[in-house]
């Protein structure tokens, strides 16, 4: 199967196989092309070459039809999503029909649905309150849920993705016993997770995706740790020669913070660091760990519950975006069509938005559109910021161009310290190399640089130094060995 | 299925002539309901541009008419563009009107170059801290402003009604529910002799060239803009997005407290509880038909208010109900938000992708 966005080849040739009542894992840091090929799959994506091929019980062959997700239905395709797609203030029955019953049908039959669904939980050990409100179940009785909505719809292949991302080691060990059972009656089952313990316990066969192509395949049972975290993350490439920095004096001071999590995610907890100018430091770490918290920590989004943060030797301890800039933070934000540009105003009025006070912005509270006009084709010129002018929208750059414009807004100010958050994610090859010198640059200027990035290799060929983040702590590592920070990332300590 | 896709660029022309497009389109339709009535179609119309046009006083009654709803189309517009939903117009204008007659009936009394100002802030003050309420409550517990800053209104109906028969009750007033007059220091200047148009309505284009300035060419305007445009990108740009909604709130409560200001220190004189028919509602149609551009309240306001001055005429002349006015307003709407959508869309039938999720 193959997949294009533009230049970005997200799929690139791709075979995978998956035999009767097996369980197959789905390995691959963010970005290697496993939702893309979960999309086709499922019709979501049409695929700009290769075929989805189902055997049914009787051994016939049939095609699926492309980008037709009404066939991936037909043919008993089913997927249990990593974010859970239920409707709160229903039932579970409810839920579980909900999809599953003709639209204008005048009657509804629940007493047959309810019998079946029993006999699905006596078979599967898979059991939830069929008539308690969803919005009431904790989230290992929704995950559950999410399952039998599946196999009510008789699926024959279930896809989960990271199922056990919100759950707690036990509601995880009853899961798999429960998927177990209906394996043995012939489920197959593709799993998509980051967790190797778990795959090592769960799959049967092992299927490693990176940067878009299969690196490799596998028994489960002649796998080892090591072994699977070679596939992931590649020794085949080579990290190009870097000059390290030369570490100046500090500039974020972060003493045992602790934040609850932004937008119910997760939070920091007893986080120290230290980042001098002249350095890059690269956090490395599976998304979810507490990167957005930590981010928005450093943006000046989220306050510190306790513990002390400083910048440039000036005490933070009531942090706000405007603070933060002023105290001369420049940030890249993780989301840059959310957060980094208002896509509806010009490229002109996103390059000054964040210093409206400057006075070649303003004089007396009016706009000098002559000199931000001037400004912005200055800035656009350097940082070669293409698209179709600077009082045009911002919406009509590319991704790439957007960055860029971000880029020149933040890196002009000659900032103290620079927040990279996933600065390279979504850009193609010549986009990314940019933002990489752009970062260098700034840090041979003087500046401190932080790097959050979950492409390890990024992280390998940009930063001086590297900590994982796992669970909302830091740890620092003096390895550049894969493995080592990969079973870091994964929760390990490994000395 | 139907496939929807935002146009790359939408031309100014384009955007320009919807809503003229949309007006025009709305009078003619208005011929459907007329024939359902029997009148003649041809003199119907006769009927609704002489009663605008007809004669120099029928002109300064439309522009009479207007002058509230630029007020209040522009609190609409203002608010809207910061993407705070500002449905209170009404209650605020209510209070604005109040306020004028708490200071302006005898309370101080001074030179009209004092007294103006002084019933023209009163009323801004109370209308802006009208909004102010709904605002903070937003702000502070994430309150959706559209049902508080609604029912307000009615609240404050209710309130007004206590006030005209309790403390604002004049006891000239032979029992009826109305406030005192107006000090004659403190009334808004008559602009023609014997014609009823008086200086809000100057006052009121001068408010909307302001409003334009401020959101085209000021700090603040940028940052309000931003804030309605992306509020989480403003945030994260260090613009205090609370402070901005606090501030647009205020804005938008004073413009509509000055439009009870002019109509009962411009027109009535006095205040009572039917001082305005739903300016404030027909403040947000304006806005909706201005595409919230403080200029294009001017427009829409004149169009909105000379529909409703010709379609009185015309049902005067010529005994059709004056609903008809209700009608094309209404329809004009719908018509400058559907046009808006094919300007900004583009609508592709697809056969191919059927059955997509």
């Amino acid at each position: 199967m193959t997949k294009r966005f533009g230049s970005v080849v997200a799929s690139d040739v791709i075979d995978l196989d998956l035999q009767h009542g097996e369980v197959l894992a789905l390995l691959g840091e963010n970005g290697a092309g496993k939702t893309t090929l979960m999309n086709m799959l499922f019709g979501q994506y049409t695929p700009d070459a290769g075929t989805v091929h189902v055997w049914d019980d009787a051994g016939n062959e049939t095609i699926l039809p492309a980008g037709q997700p009404q066939a991936a239905i037909d043919a008993r395709i089913g997927m249990v999503h990593q974010h859970f797609t239920l409707a709160e203030n229903l039932s579970v029955l409810d839920n579980i029909l909900l999809g599953a019953e003709p639209l204008f049908s005048l009657v509804r039959h629940r007493r047959d649905a309810r019998e079946k669904l029993t006999r699905l939980m006596d078979d599967s050990g898979l059991i939830a309150p069929l008539d308690t409100r969803v919005g009431d179940l904790t989230v290992g009785e929704r995950q559950r849920v999410e399952i039998l909505k599946a196999l009510y719809r008789d699926v024959r292949i279930l896809v989960l993705d990271e199922p056990t991302a919100v759950l707690t080691p036990q509601e995880a060990d009853t899961m798999f016993a429960s998927m177990r059972a209906m394996v043995d009656r012939g489920l197959s089952v593709i799993f998509i997770s980051h967790k190797l313990h778990e795959v090592q316990a769960f799959s049967d066969r092992i299927a490693v995706l990176r940067h878009g192509r299969k690196t490799g395949e596998m028994v489960t049972k002649d796998a080892n740790t090591g072994s699977i975290i070679r596939m992931m993350v590649g020794e085949d490439l080579k990290v190009p020669p870097r000059v390290a920095g030369v570490p100046k004096k500090p500039i974020l001071e972060l003493q045992d913070i602790h934040t609850s999590g932004a937008g119910g995610g997760q939070g920091l907890s007893r986080l120290n660091l230290t980042v001098r100018g002249g350095e890059i430091v690269g956090i490395a770490g599976v998304s979810g760990n507490g990167q957005s918290a930590f981010a928005g920590l450093v943006s000046g989004l989220v306050q510190p519950q306790s513990g002390a943060m400083s910048v440039s030797g000036k005490a933070m301890p009531k942090p706000n975006p405007k603070a933060m800039l002023d105290a001369g933070v420049g940030r890249i934000p993780e989301d840059r069509h959310h957060d980094g540009i208002v896509s509806a105003m010009s490229v002109a009025e996103n390059l000054v938005i964040e210093r409206l006070d400057a006075p070649d912005v303003q004089t007396r509270g009016f706009l000098r559109k002559t000199q931000i006009a001037a400004h912005a084709q200055d800035l656009t010129q350097k940082y070669d910021v293409r698209g179709p002018g600077i009082e045009a929208r911002s919406a009509l750059l590319s991704g790439g161009n957007i960055q860029k414009l971000i880029l020149a807004r933040v890196l002009e100010t000659n900032p103290d310290l620079i927040l990279a958050n996933q600065p390279t994610r979504g850009l193609d090859f010549k986009a990314a190399s940019e933002v990489s010198r752009r970062l260098f640059e700034a840090r041979d200027r003087g500046a401190g640089v932080i790097l959050i990035s979950e492409d390890l290799d990024e992280v390998l060929s940009l930063a001086d130094r590297i900590l994982v983040m796992h669970d909302g702590h830091l740890q620092e590592t003096d390895s550049r060995d894969r493995t080592v920070i990969g079973l870091m990332m994964a929760g390990g300590r490994v000395t | 299925m139907i496939q929807i896709t935002q146009k790359e660029n939408q031309s100014r022309w384009v955007s320009l002539g919807i809503p003229i497009v949309a007006a025009v389109l709305s009078l003619l339709l208005a011929a459907i309901p007329l024939a359902f009535t029997g009148a003649s179609i041809p003199d119907a119309y006769v009927q609704m541009i002489n009663g605008v046009f007809g004669s120099l006083f029928n002109f300064t009654e439309m522009l009479t008419r207007a002058t509230p709803l630029i007020f209040t189309g522009l609190a609409a517009a203002i608010a809207f563009r910061a993407k705070l939903w500002n449905i209170g117009a009404e209650g605020q204008l209510y209070l604005g009107a109040m306020a004028a007659v708490w200071v302006g009936t005898g309370m101080v009394d001074g030179p009209p170059i004092l007294m103006i100002p002084l019933v023209l802030a009163a009323g801004a003050i109370a209308g802006g801290l009208g909004m102010l309420g709904p605002a903070l409550l937003k702000t502070r517990f994430g309150a959706d402003e559209v049902v508080t800053s609604l029912l307000l209104n009615f609240i404050i109906l209710i309130f007004l009604q206590m006030m005209l028969e309790g403390p604002l009750k004049d006891p000239m007033g032979l029992g009826w529910p109305q406030s005192e007059p107006i000090i004659d220091n403190a009334i808004l200047p008559q602009l023609i002799t014997r014609m009823r148009l008086h200086a809000g309505f100057i006052l009121a284009l001068g408010t909307a060239v302001v409003a334009y300035v401020i959101l085209a060419m000021t700090v603040w305007g940028f940052k309000v803009r931003a804030v309605g445009e992306n509020a989480a990108a403003a945030r994260h740009a260090g613009i205090a997005v609370n402070k901005t909604y606090l501030a647009v709130a205020m804005a938008s409560g004073a413009l509509a407290g000055i439009a009870g200001v002019s109509e009962v220190a411009g027109l009535k004189g006095y205040l009572t509880a039917d001082l305005s028919p739903g300016f404030g509602y027909t403040g947000i149609v304006v806005a909706m038909l201005a595409g919230l551009s403080p200029l294009g309240v001017i427009a829409a306001s004149l169009f909105v208010a000379s529909v409703f001055v010709g379609a009185d005429s015309m049902s005067r002349a010529i005994g059709v109900s004056s609903f008809i006015a209700d009608l094309i307003v209404s329809m004009s709407l719908i018509c400058v938000l559907l046009g808006g959508f094919f300007a900004r869309f583009n609508l592709r039938w697809d056969r191919n992708k059927g059955g997509g999720s």
